[in-house]
């Protein structure tokens, strides 16, 4: 098996059958591989996330991900798209679903592929992770500080979020979830309440809370990067899906 | 953190973008992560034209304090107009 890998805006067939615009990176050989579909934050399918995408085929998945946007913005610049998105209210739920699917078929077409499928997500990506894992028959999912899940956004706001937590009976795979102590959406009060609805159902779940990390401690190109927690979460997130994407 | 929270409405004047000026007619107002600035948070507007694509956009991204001197600046100067005139560029 080698290094080598793939990486490459494709054309997929999303919500409701619309043609969408996805970042696909692939190994080019090795054993069968698991797939994950990177949802990517509020700001966009831009650099980070396709760079975050590319991660994950460098580590051995077929990843893929899809912009959010493609409807609203096709072609523009993923800020641009973003503030489009943004002034139309966000994404509608059932059509994240649909992308999702959509993404999921995509992969399942590749040779590589070992027929097993996670989605990670961050931000609102986290959010829209759990519910794809709530609505979808996924092996597995991870959620980094994704808010809403619990809670209501303020009132008065445009976009169309609510809260899922009532979604967890139905999340369908184990769940990985990495949070900041020092993030309000979501606070650590609501990461215990998703954790208790989730052992309520015995839904298999692993979540850590990073102590001296806020929100987007990911994000390597934003001031809120916090490499401890980062680095131990990607570690988390490898063993993760090597127990539940493996061939 | 995303904060979600956005104010949108109508506006009606011109902004200059990428490839020149061109109408605005839709404002989004909020505070959240910006693309460029160097900060976890900022204000951020955007004056846009729908009709004309993602990319007739102009933007900003300012730390709190600036925003808030910038908000007080338009107001300060709407209400220091010689009387009369703020009403009569209202009727055109």
């Amino acid at each position: 098996m080698s290094d080598a890998m793939r990486a490459e805006t494709v054309r997929i067939t999303g919500h409701g059958g619309d043609e969408i615009e996805a970042y696909l990176a692939e190994p080019l050989d090795g054993p069968g591989s698991g797939g994950v579909v990177v949802i990517h934050h509020m700001p966009g399918y831009d650099a980070a996330t396709k760079e975050i995408t590319r991660k994950f085929a460098a580590h051995g998945y077929l990843a893929i991900c899809p912009n959010l946007y493609s409807r609203e913005a096709p072609g523009a610049s993923p800020d641009d798209a973003a503030a489009a998105a943004r002034a139309n209210g966000g994404v509608p739920d059932d059509r994240l679903v649909g992308d999702v699917a959509g993404a999921i078929e995509h992969l399942k077409s590749l040779p590589l592929s070992n027929g097993k499928f996670a989605t990670i997500g961050y931000c609102s990506g986290g959010r829209q992770s759990f519910l794809a894992a709530c609505s979808l028959p996924l092996d597995a999912a991870v959620d980094c500080y994704g808010a809403f899940i619990v809670g209501s956004p303020p009132e008065g706001m445009p976009l169309k979020v609510g809260p899922i937590v009532h979604l967890a009976k139905d999340l369908s795979g184990p769940l990985l979830g990495l949070f900041g102590a020092e993030d309000q959406h979501p606070s650590p009060e609501q990461v215990a309440e998703l954790a208790a609805e989730l052992d309520k159902y015995e839904k298999v779940h692993d979540f850590h809370t990073y102590e001296g990390a806020g929100h987007a401690f990911f994000a390597v190109d934003r001031p809120s990067y916090r490499p401890e927690a980062a680095n131990d979460g990607w570690r988390r997130i490898w063993d993760f899906f090597g127990r539940y994407l493996a061939s | 953190m995303c904060t979600y929270q956005t104010a949108t409405l109508d506006v009606s004047g011109s902004g200059k973008g990428a490839d020149g000026w061109f109408p605005v007619t839709r404002a989004s107002v909020y505070f959240d992560h910006p693309v460029h600035a160097p900060a976890e948070h900022t204000l951020n507007v955007d004056l846009l034209n729908p009709d004309r694509g993602a990319g007739a956009r102009v933007a900003v991204e300012l730390d709190a304090a600036s925003a808030r001197a910038l908000a007080t600046a338009i107001i300060a100067m709407l209400e220091s107009a010689p009387p009369g005139l703020v009403e009569e560029s209202l009727r055109t």
